[in-house]
Formats: structure tokens, C-alpha cells, sequence
């Protein structure tokens, strides 16, 4: 069983991570009935005797003592961590697993990525060396940060090339919170051009995620529980947006059931390394399987279903419903519409209660509305977890190499080049130790030329179909 | 002698418990509707072929697990303990902590040298426990990175280290509509790599076998488990013992040898397909009733129109009695197909079986001309019934079965190939392009020669 560590950076980082352990303690106290430290549990948490102190070494069987998370959490104002440490779940951090500083990045990528990132690579390196020491096979490490901002952009891209200096062989995944169009941060589309270079560029999959999104699910969730049918209840703790159950009790803030959205989706992501299942499918696989070119690596993501009514019988139509519902338009963590776009690959993770047949029926089914490249007619990479997320008999995960980011790209680099045109703040960045104007250039010629490549896959989109010719053997 | 069972991947593991289940409760559940002396030759002859005893505990079959993550196989040996009725020996299994990720070349550049001296050990130990051996039966998927890469690596080392042993590859052909996006690529690779070290590789597809569950066993909701079971039964129904010879005495002891030395007369055609009837579900059994003379005229007829189960064989197929066969494969046009064989092999389980008539499956016009109808076609026959079937037979061919399967595969995989998807991932772990255009000419070729029966 491998393990996994999360590094989240900055504000929004921190903020979806800390949803994350809550919502992973509670899904392993599900499951986990007796107590013990599993392989399950080690993929995400440590299992340490705290009466030794903070240097106890990790007990790898018997019952559980009590449980770290392996996670490194970096934030330049010290705020949002403290919150943590002094909230429900401070005893599952390790004090020595933080790395803070005062003043924050003021919204700058240069201030995060040069000037911290120079400031603190050496604490950072020795951090996550010890973090890794503490793995018995790590396989990759999970990223968590938005692109608008300072630290999350600028310094956790930073850490991004770090890791891949330092730990080549794990695997990075990143989950990107992109900035929507009325964002209230004037240098956005700065910050989250200078990242998406870097995400390009190291990262082995990005999972893009959009706050327009979150919140439109979030809405549609509140108008489905408040209008729900008499006779029927939605099961609290099914909701993907909702803390109900959680381990700590914790008291709900503003961005939480946004957040829980994004950390159900991690949970989701990883359930099949760590559970069960007829047809397993690793974060490995999930690397091989979804990106045919080195730099097409953003997949986007859909969970169904948002909750379930408590009426435990799901005849097979609603599962099929699930199935739809996941490459619908508003089931989507990032303002797309898959459907009408261009597949590369696709992959659905399905969990708890759904067969092979169900599976099988509705890629059938749903096969005809969608366009597959022609090269991968039949791109489908599907897994089967035995182990059903809290509250839910089944669930699903749809990820997607699809040619439906290129929208959210191209705006991107409007906004980018509105500001640009202008020379609007460059001052601020351009003052920073080791920042030039070629960092820009450089930064919107790779999102320009990433673009391009998606312009290329759709133009084959719909045309005629001439498969390539066989070789030709000599009889 | 014995046969030692190596399995590989999730697929591999998952059916090879499968096989020693439907094998266990073979014996052990049915009493075969036969004479009691007939029944316990059949036990002790099947006891000896897959399982060793030791004091005073269940039998423990012949086998080795290979993963390369632990979930599986923990499952695998627990489920089987737990049977009460067969285990699997607890330090006959490798494992390591992270898999293979789909990919190939990870299974057979970088986890198959590493692990090589481990694995092989444990092959060994589990060979030499063998008073005499039989040979090698491997089962491994081709669309994943463990069963397929590391497999194709292990059936290499195994030819290496055995090189007199029968290797029979069994081998599963995944979904045509995915499980696992680059599986064009790995099956590719897979086979051409196997076509050098195996002796036969016997094939199941996961689409057949899947509409063997929903049309004749009636199954709603069909899972792996039930596919795994049908593949089980299938393979249980051939290699469970038989009298390989008219009026033979014993059961016969070698059964990978007999089965390579009647199909694979020769190198280039080592790809087999199998068929079993009937097959139907467990609570109709009791209703039916079977005649040989039915069974046999519905088989040849499979074989013939290339069906994959007793409903909707075409029966327009008819072979010439003059002039070439029906050019088939490649030409689409022509809707009859006929399907031309090198070499036959039908095994009866049930009584009366000396009165079956197999003389329809050894016309001249079913085979293509190298060989004699005599020696292109044998039978294995026993008296005692297999698995709750009072009568069952079953078809191995060495025919042009997979041949649009394998031609299928091979045209997607080179379709990807020509666009260099996914090509950086292999590249990775050292398997470069020109190995791949390797493969794919291995393949044309076995494709061509199928082609041109």
C-alpha cells in the first residue's frame, strides 16, 4: 500500500485541506469499525504514540493511538494555520509540520515564488524529506492552492518544482482553484498565468476547480434539500457540501461547503488505492490512462450525486441518472460543458454498490452523445471500489481529458493581456529579486502555445475519419 | 504429474481462486454421476495435478501469486482459507506495495528485472514440490501493467529456467469498449512478446463471456465475480481429468503436454479459443436434459460459424466440400463466415460418452490441408460428470476464432500509435517506438498467416 502527502499553500489552500482530514477521519471512522490502523488509514495518516513526545516513532499496527496527518502546511500569513491549531483538528497536525511567516505575499506570484520560495526552500526541503521518511512507499503528493493570489500561486508552484527536483520518482497532483472573472483580486490573472507556466510544466496532472462552480452546486444543493418531496428525507451526511458527521464537530464557515465539494473530490480521487475493489484503479493509473501528451494534463472533474434521499432502495433508473448527471454542464468543478467538446480520455471511478453490467450499460449508453478524439475512439478508463463514500450506497467519480478548458484558458489570457497591454502593476512583481518582464513572456507564450495545442485536437474534431494504413506483411 | 499455476495481476489472481474453487467443489460437491472407484480416480488424478497435501490440512493448491500491490492478493488468500475446502500456500505469493499503473512497460522493464530472483525462487520451490512436472499455466490479463508486462516478463524467465516445461499462457482479452485506456497498447505488447516464449496461449474475452452471463446464465446484475466463475467453469471443463486415449485405463497425467501436442502442430499458430456447453443457470440444470448427439451438432456448428455460445449460431454456415474455404477475416463483404481450423480438440464429460458420434468434427473440409482429419482432431472423453452438469462438452480450437479479435486490437493500437498518444509514458520505463513497430509486425504476421487458412 503506498502513501500519499498533502501540502497545501496559502489561504485557500489551507482552507480546502483542513475540510479534507475532517472529511477523511470521518470516512475511515465509517469504515474503519474496530479501531485498528490499517494500510487503509497509513495511506493518508500516521499512526503515533503521543505520550513520547513530538519525535515518537510511527506504530504501524495494532489499535490506533493517535493519528497524524501526513501533510505540510505553508502559509505566509499566520492566520488561517492558527485557526487550524486551535480548532478541532489541532491534534491531528504535527507542530513541526508547519512552515509560516507574518506579512503574506500581498497577492503578488513574485513575492510567494521568489522571494519566499529563495527565503524558505531549505525549511521546505527538510520538511518534506522528513515527511517522506515517515512514508514506507510514497506515491505522490498532493498539492492544494488557488492561482489568484500570492502564496498558494507563487509559492506553492514553487514547492511544485521543488518536489520535482527533490522526489522525481512520486507523483505530483495538483488541485488548482482558478480565479472567476468578478474576482476581487486586481493582479489575478497575473499570478495565475505565472502559475499555470509552472503547472505545465511539473506537475503529472492538474485538477482545475472554479469557485463559480462550487457555488452554483453549492446553490443547487439548497434549492434540491428545501425542495425535496414529503415522505422523503435527504440524508445529512450524504451531502457533498455538508460537515454533518464529521469527527470533530466543527461550526460551519463561509467557503466550508464549497470547500467540502473539493475535498470530496480527493477523497473520491484516492478511495480506490485505498479500499477494495473488483477493478482497482490507482493514482498511477489514473496518470497513465488520462494524459496522451506531457502538457495535456488537465482533467476535469464531475461527483454525482450531490445527496441522497434516505429511501434505501435505488431502482436502476436513478443510477443511470447518476451516470448522466455526471456529464452534465452543472455537475462539472469548472465552467464547462465536457459534452460538446473534444474527449481525449475519460475515466469514471465508480464506488459502493454499483456492478460491472451497471457500468458497462451506461458507457453504452451514454457513448453516442460524446466525441472521442479519433485516435481514442473508445477511450474509457473505468474502476470499481467496493467501498462507498459516507452517506452514499454508491457514488461517482468522472474525470475528463477534455478540449471543454480551452474556454476557461483563453480567458485567462484576455484578462492576462488586458492588464499586460497596460503594463498595469508589473512594478509590483518587476522589483522582486530574481522577477524580469521575460518571466511574463515567457508565462503567456506557454499558455498561449498550451491553447494551441487544444485548437489543434478540436480542429479534428467531426472530420472525416481516415484510419492510418496497416503495416503490410510480405506473404 | 502436476501442473503449477502462476498468477499474475488482479485478473490473474482474482480468476486463478476462481479455477481452484470450481475445481474444489467439483470434487468435493458433486459426486459425478459415475461409479465410485471412477469418481475417487478422478479425485486423486485432479488432486494431483493442482494441489499438494499436507498433514492434517486442506489441500493446498499449486499455485504462485504475483502482484504488485498487496489489496488482491490478501483477499484472494484469505477468501480461499476461508473455504475450509482448499487454501493457498501462505508463503507462495510476491507482492509489493505499489502497482503497475497500466503501464507495460513498468511490468516487464522495471518490475519484472527487479523482482526477477524473488519471483522465480518462488516458482521454483512450488516446481520442485512436484513429484514430476507437467509445466506452467499462467493466468494474466493484457489490459493492465502487472499481468501483462510483468507476465509477458515472467513467461520469458519461465522459458529461460524451464526450457523443456509446457507453458500454457491463458490470457484475457479485455472489453472492447475500455477498462483500461492504453489496453490496445499493452495487449500488443503482450502477445508479441508471449508468441516467443509460450507454447499456447489460450484466450478468453471478457465480451463473450460477459454475454454468457446475461443471455444464458440469465445473471441481472453481472459483476467480475461472475464472469471470473464462468471463465473458471470453462477452464475447469478441459482440464479437469480425462482418458485421453480410447479405452485407456488411467486417467491421463500429462494435460498441458497432450493438449500442445494435438493443437500446436506448428510454431506460428499457438493462438487458442474455447467453448463450453451447455451453460446455463445453476436452478434450470434440474429441468434440462441433454443428448450428445444435440450437444455435438450444436459445437461443430460454433465452430464452424465462429459463434461464442449456444443462441444465434448461424446455421447457413456451411464448409465446401470442394475447392479452397471461404476466404474469411479481411473480407467484409462476405456475410458467411466460415471458419477454418488447423487443429481441434473436443472434451466429453458424462456418461455414455462412448456413444457420441464426433465424426462430424473431422471433415476434411473443417481443417485446412497440412494435417491428417485423424491427427487434426482429438477427443478426451470421461465418464464422470463435471460440476453439476450431468453431460458437458467442451471445444478447444486452434482456429481462426480470434483472429478478428487479435485483427481488431491490433488496427486500434496502431491508430493511437500513429497519433504517438500516450507513447512518452512507455518511453519512461525504456519500452521505445521501434518496440512497439516490433510488436506490431510480430502481430501482422500472425495476423496474415490466420488469415491466409
Amino acid at each position: 500500500m503506498t502513501q500519499s502527502v498533502v501540502v497545501q499553500v496559502g489561504q485557500c489552500g489551507n482552507q480546502v485541506g483542513c475540510r479534507f482530514w475532517d472529511l477523511a477521519l470521518r470516512e475511515h471512522a465509517a469504515v474503519n469499525k474496530k479501531g485498528i490502523y490499517d494500510e487503509a488509514l497509513s495511506s493518508f495518516f500516521r499512526n503515533v504514540d503521543t505520550r513520547g513526545g513530538d519525535d515518537s516513532p510511527d506504530i504501524y499496527k495494532g489499535k490506533i493511538r493517535s493519528l497524524k496527518a501526513r501533510a505540510l502546511l505553508i502559509d505566509m500569513e499566520e492566520g488561517v494555520v492558527n485557526e487550524i491549531l486551535q480548532g478541532p483538528l489541532r491534534d491531528v497536525f504535527d507542530s513541526k509540520q508547519l512552515i509560516t511567516d507574518v506579512s503574506g505575499s500581498g497577492n503578488n506570484w513574485a513575492v510567494g515564488h521568489k522571494l519566499y520560495g529563495y527565503q524558505y526552500r531549505e525549511n521546505i526541503v527538510e520538511k518534506l524529506r522528513k515527511t517522506a521518511e515517515h512514508c514506507d512507499c510514497l506515491q505522490c503528493f498532493f498539492i492544494i492552492h488557488s492561482m489568484g493570489g500570492g502564496t498558494g500561486s507563487g509559492l506553492g508552484t514553487f514547492v511544485l518544482n521543488l518536489l520535482e527536483d527533490e522526489f522525481p520518482e512520486v507523483y505530483r497532483f495538483v488541485t488548482s482553484v482558478f480565479p472567476s472573472g468578478e474576482d476581487d483580486v486586481i493582479t489575478s490573472p497575473y499570478n495565475s498565468v505565472l502559475a499555470m507556466k509552472e503547472l505545465n510544466e511539473h506537475a503529472d496532472c492538474v485538477l482545475p476547480i472554479e469557485n463559480e462552480s462550487l457555488f452554483d452546486i453549492v446553490n443547487k444543493i439548497h434549492q434540491m434539500i428545501n425542495s425535496v418531496k414529503l415522505g422523503s428525507t435527504v440524508k445529512h451526511t450524504s451531502v457533498l457540501t455538508s460537515n454533518t458527521g464529521s469527527a470533530k464537530p466543527v461550526q460551519e464557515k463561509p467557503f466550508d461547503a464549497m470547500n467540502n465539494i473539493v475535498a470530496n473530490l480527493l477523497l473520491n480521487l484516492t478511495s480506490s488505492a485505498r479500499f477494495e475493489g473488483s477493478l482497482n484503479m490507482d493514482l498511477n493509473e489514473i496518470s497513465m490512462n488520462l494524459v496522451p501528451f506531457p502538457r495535456l494534463h488537465y482533467l476535469v472533474s464531475s461527483l454525482t450525486p450531490l445527496y441522497t434521499l434516505a429511501d434505501v432502495n435505488v431502482p436502476s433508473r436513478r443510477l443511470d441518472q447518476m451516470f448522466s448527471d455526471a456529464f452534465s454542464r452543472d455537475h462539472q468543478l469548472i465552467q464547462a460543458d465536457p459534452k460538446h467538446s473534444l474527449y481525449l480520455a475519460c475515466a469514471l471511478l465508480v464506488r459502493g454498490n454499483v456492478q460491472l453490467s451497471d457500468l458497462r450499460r451506461n458507457i453504452e449508453r451514454l457513448k453516442p452523445s460524446l466525441h472521442f478524439v479519433s485516435w481514442n475512439q473508445e477511450g474509457w478508463k473505468t474502476g470499481l471500489c467496493s467501498v462507498p463514500p459516507v452517506g452514499h450506497s454508491h457514488s461517482l467519480l468522472a474525470l475528463a481529458n477534455n478540449t471543454c478548458v480551452k474556454p476557461t484558458f483563453i480567458e485567462l489570457k484576455d484578462r492576462f493581456l488586458k492588464l499586460y497591454k497596460k503594463k498595469a502593476h508589473i512594478h509590483h512583481y518587476l522589483h522582486i529579486d530574481g522577477m524580469e518582464q521575460s518571466c511574463f513572456s515567457e508565462a503567456i507564450s506557454s499558455l498561449s502555445d498550451l491553447i494551441e495545442e487544444y485548437n489543434e485536437l478540436d480542429a479534428t474534431k467531426g472530420g472525416p475519419r481516415t484510419d492510418p494504413s496497416r503495416l503490410k506483411i510480405a506473404v | 504429474m502436476s501442473v503449477v499455476t502462476v498468477q499474475l495481476g488482479q485478473c490473474g489472481n482474482q480468476i486463478g481462486q476462481e479455477v481452484f474453487n470450481a475445481i474444489c467443489s467439483d470434487i468435493h460437491g458433486t459426486h459425478g454421476l459415475c461409479s465410485k472407484k471412477e469418481n475417487e480416480s478422478y479425485g486423486d488424478a485432479c488432486k494431483e495435478r493442482f494441489f499438494r497435501e499436507e498433514e492434517s490440512e486442506v489441500p493446498i493448491a499449486r499455485a504462485v501469486l504475483v502482484d504488485m500491490e498487496p489489496k488482491v492478493i490478501s483477499q484472494m488468500l484469505s477468501v480461499a482459507a476461508k473455504s475450509g475446502c482448499w487454501k493457498y500456500d501462505d508463503q507462495s505469493h510476491f507482492c509489493q506495495k505499489q502497482g503497475s499503473g497500466n503501464n507495460w512497460a513498468n511490468g516487464y522493464s522495471v518490475h519484472g528485472p527487479r523482482h526477477k530472483e524473488a519471483i522465480m525462487n518462488l516458482i521454483q520451490k512450488e516446481a520442485e514440490k512436484c513429484d514430476r512436472l507437467g509445466g506452467f499455466f499462467t493466468i494474466m490479463s493484457m489490459a493492465g501493467g502487472t499481468g501483462s508486462g510483468l507476465g509477458a516478463f515472467v513467461s520469458q524467465c519461465l522459458r529461460d529456467a524451464f526450457p523443456s516445461s509446457f507453458i500454457l499462457n491463458h490470457v484475457i482479452w479485455p472489453y472492447g469498449t475500455g477498462e483500461v485506456i492504453v489496453q490496445n497498447y499493452n495487449s500488443v505488447l503482450t502477445l508479441s512478446h508471449l508468441y516467443q516464449s509460450s507454447d499456447a496461449l489460450l484466450v478468453h474475452e471478457n465480451d463473450v463471456i460477459h454475454k454468457i452471463c446475461a443471455q444464458r446464465m440469465n445473471i441481472k446484475q453481472i459483476s467480475f465475480r461472475d464472469v471470473n466463475q464462468v471463465i473458471a467453469h470453462q477452464l475447469g471443463s478441459v482440464f479437469q481429468p480425462t482418458y485421453t486415449t480410447e479405452g485407456g485405463l488411467h486417467y491421463s497425467r500429462n494435460p498441458l503436454g497432450d493438449l500442445m501436442d494435438t493443437l500446436v502442430p506448428h510454431p506460428e499458430f499457438k493462438m487458442l479459443g474455447l467453448r463450453n456447453i451447455p451453460q446455463m443457470p445453476e436452478n434450470s440444470l434440474a429441468y434440462s436434459t441433454f443428448s450428445w448427439p444435440g450437444l455435438i451438432k450444436h459445437l461443430r456448428q460454433m465452430l464452424i460459424a465462429n459463434a461464442k455460445m449456444e443462441e444465434g449460431i448461424q446455421q447457413q454456415v456451411q464448409p465446401l466440400s470442394l475447392g479452397p474455404s471461404i476466404p474469411s477475416g479481411r473480407s467484409r463483404n462476405k456475410p458467411l463466415h466460415f471458419n477454418t481450423s488447423i487443429a481441434n480438440l473436443v472434451v466429453l464429460r458424462g456418461k455414455d460418452m462412448h456413444s457420441a458420434d464426433l465424426g462430424g468434427f473431422q471433415d476434411p473440409s473443417l481443417y485446412t490441408s497440412w494435417l491428417n482429419p485423424q491427427d487434426a482432431f482429438n477427443a478426451w472423453k470421461t465418464p464422470r460428470a463435471f460440476n453439476k452438469y450431468e453431460k458437458s462438452a467442451s471445444l478447444v480450437s486452434n482456429s481462426q476464432f480470434l483472429l478478428k479479435p487479435l485483427d481488431s486490437v491490433v488496427g486500434k493500437a496502431w491508430n493511437m500509435f500513429a497519433s504517438k498518444a500516450y507513447i512518452h509514458q512507455y518511453t519512461k520505463f525504456g519500452i521505445e517506438e521501434e518496440d512497439f513497430l516490433d510488436s506490431f509486425t510480430a502481430l501482422e504476421q500472425v495476423i496474415s498467416s490466420y488469415t491466409i487458412l
